[in-house]
């Protein structure tokens, strides 16, 4: 018997997860800017206003530090609040609040007050939104203690993990890749809570390993589909959690494929993906053929010109130069 | 709606009579063509019009000196034109243009201009706004006797950069005009749904600093509220102009307008800044219909011109990429 697939968009799954924990646990509401009778900015939350009425899809003002401690202040007693912040750029009027306050209450208070909510916002470029709508600060975020830092880049993740995040106990901060919010595809219907940790294999290889997640999984997928055509074998790693890191996947795939591209639309200095590299170099320095090799976004605020914003995003194409290059296959 | 009567335009001078009409035509046709623009996918990126809200950036301006200052949001196009920087430089910015004023690294929503102290286009929500008490804190201790002039939304002003800076300003008597344009609505959020005080002018008062409401869709109240306040700054220290105006069209190039009824648009279109003016200026014999069509032609022709300008324009070659990222020039 073959289980029922239902098809939907990465949007469509962030709203269904918010959905069916409103409907579940009437301690979860959502609060943020436009998320209401706009429909949100990005048009996640569309609809829930009608169905759960002002209290629960709550409008706020422009006030990211306000609303954001406001989250905090009530998951401590009691409720379970989903704040979104419309892009990350944006969250940085609340980091005050989420570095001094969501990550560390627990830890202060010697175990007494947890903070269970849930920060979601958008992150990432492509649209030629320039410098101040399009930068990817998630691997900055996951520097933090004391929060979880979750970066679905499937349609079924983007559900699952938005699921457990409501559940969990402590802070998580949800990334949705604005770039992915229109990608379709079809997801078990039953398929419910994914865990908050651990890696997934997205697609098994043995001549090298793409180490990615979010909105450059599909861009990694496609490079590892190019590459099969040349007769190389690529496996797909999808990080999924950026804190904590699936340290065991990461080593695995090492050990297996013996090669290693990061591909991470974050800068590269002071990064995720430095520290990926690092953690490879203490645990799995002896299994490696090659250096380990980068693919991010050039170190440069995102520009709106259209070739210069795709010249500084991490590309299919720049994905399979790169592997060629690290399995000496390039020109 | 606002109640309040119309400034006569008798006794006005024709000339500049006549150059108020032109610059609010232009800002008006400039928009209307970028819709056009949009829609033939050569501006990309978010695109938020200045319609229906002319009179305010066009009656702010006949008071600035070229030593003056501006800080605009990323609703900047009209504040743009009616400081006098060139259609070109701005259509070039949002074709991506080497030519475009930002170079085209910045888009629509990053117009900068040295040459006219427009220090841009700022798109985080009050994040231009403490740039504005510093660059009249600059000129302060520099004994420039110059003003800046800050524009922002009523949106902004949930913000705590707002109230922080308005603060400071005071406290530090530093020449600025806050210049509110109050359109009713941050995206889809009504003015009511976001402010505890929505009376703007009261709210500001409590920094002691002198705040006054004017009809933003009276190009001549705004003028004449202006004058007052560059004397009012010049000789004491900040004050804060709320200007009552309405968006006419869509919060960026699309939005489905959930949040507002079209009855209600429709009744502040008949407010249109550029037909009660236009109506004033026929009855004070100010204005003929002929002189009207050569204005019109005469605007047409400075948009296609600049629209031509941006098309032969050329890229960035992308070896660029990682330029103006720190100073080339040591100073
Ligand atoms: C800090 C921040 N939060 C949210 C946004 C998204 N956003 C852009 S414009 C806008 C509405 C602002 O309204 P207002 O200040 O009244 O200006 P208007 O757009 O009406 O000119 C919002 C919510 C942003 N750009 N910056």
């Amino acid at each position: 018997m073959g289980t029922e697939m239902i098809k939907m968009t990465y949007r469509d799954a962030c709203r269904e997860a918010m959905r069916d924990a409103m409907h579940r646990d009437s301690r979860v509401f959502l609060m943020g800017e436009d998320v209401g009778m706009y429909g949100g900015c990005f048009a996640v939350s569309r609809g829930l206003l009608d169905e759960f009425g002002p209290e629960r899809i709550r409008d706020t003002p422009l006030s990211e530090g306000g609303f954001v401690g406001i989250g905090i202040g009530a998951a401590m007693n009691g409720m379970r609040p989903i704040v979104e912040i419309m892009t990350v750029n944006f969250s940085l009027l609340a980091l005050d609040q989420i570095l001094n306050n969501a990550a560390t209450l627990m830890h202060m208070s010697g175990g007494q007050f947890n903070v269970p909510v849930v920060i979601r916002m958008a992150t990432g470029g492509g649209r030629q939104l320039a410098a101040q709508h399009s930068h990817s600060l998630e691997g900055w975020y996951a520097h933090i203690p004391g929060i979880k830092i979750v970066a679905p880049g499937t349609i079924e993740d983007a559900r699952g993990m938005l699921l457990s995040a409501i559940e969990d106990p402590d802070p998580v901060l949800v990334f949705e890749a604005t770039a992915l919010y229109n990608m379709e595809g079809e997801i078990p219907a039953d398929s419910g809570a994914v865990p908050l940790e651990g890696a997934r294999v997205l697609r098994e290889g043995e001549d090298i390993s793409l180490v990615s997640y979010g909105s450059s999984i599909p861009k990694t997928l496609e490079a590892a589909a190019a590459l099969e055509a040349d007769g190389i074998d690529a496996e797909v790693l999808d990080l999924r959690s950026l804190r904590p890191l699936d340290n065991d996947a990461i080593l695995d795939t090492v050990r297996k494929t013996h090669r290693v591209v990061i591909v991470d639309e974050g800068w590269k200095s002071g990064s995720l993906s430095a520290e990926i590299t690092a953690r490879i170099v203490e645990g799995a320095f002896y299994e490696l053929d090659a250096p380990v090799a980068r693919v991010c976004t050039a170190e440069v605020p995102i520009p709106y010109a259209r070739h210069l914003e795709e010249a500084a995003l991490p590309s299919v194409e720049r994905i399979v130069s790169t592997v060629r290059e690290a399995l000496g296959t390039n020109g | 709606m606002i109640t309040t009567p119309l400034v006569p335009a008798t006794g006005l001078d024709r000339e500049h009579a006549h150059h108020l009409m032109r610059q609010m035509l232009l800002v008006r046709r400039f928009e209307e063509k970028c819709v056009e623009l949009y829609s033939a996918t050569k501006i990309r990126g978010f695109l938020h019009l200045y319609i229906g809200q002319e009179a305010v950036a066009v009656g702010v301006m006949q008071s600035l000196l070229p030593r003056d200052s501006i800080v605009a949001t990323y609703r900047e196009h009209g504040h743009a034109l009616a400081r006098g920087m060139s259609a070109r430089s701005i259509m070039a910015e949002m074709f991506g243009k080497l030519e475009g004023c930002s170079r085209g690294r910045g888009g629509s929503m990053h117009l900068f201009d040295a040459e006219t102290n427009f220090y841009g286009g700022n798109a985080i929500v009050g994040g231009g706004i403490p740039l504005a008490g510093g660059i009249a804190m600059a000129d302060r201790m520099l004994n420039r006797d110059a003003v800046t002039a800050c524009f922002f939304g009523e949106g902004a002003m949930a913000e705590g950069e707002f109230h922080e800076t308005m603060n400071l300003a005071e406290l530090w008597r530093l020449p600025v005009i806050f210049c509110c344009e109050n359109n009713m609505y941050a995206m889809g959020t009504a003015l009511w749904r976001s402010e505890s005080e929505t009376n703007l002018a009261v709210k500001t008062a409590a920094y002691e600093m002198p705040s006054w409401s004017v009809n933003g869709m009276d190009v001549l109240a705004v003028e004449d509220a202006v004058r007052r306040a560059m004397t009012l700054v010049r000789s004491n220290g900040p004050c804060f102009i709320e200007f009552q105006t309405y968006r006419f069209r869509a919060h960026s190039m699309y939005d489905p307008e959930l949040y507002r009824e079209k009855a209600e648009v429709e009744e502040w279109k008949e407010q249109c800044p550029i037909d009660t003016f236009r109506t004033r200026l026929y009855e004070a014999d100010l204005l003929t219909d002929d002189e009207l069509q050569a204005m019109e032609q005469s605007v047409a022709e400075e948009i296609e011109d600049s629209i031509a300008f941006a098309e032969a324009g050329t890229l960035e070659p992308v070896e660029e990429l990682e330029r103006f990222v720190y100073s080339e020039k040591q100073s």
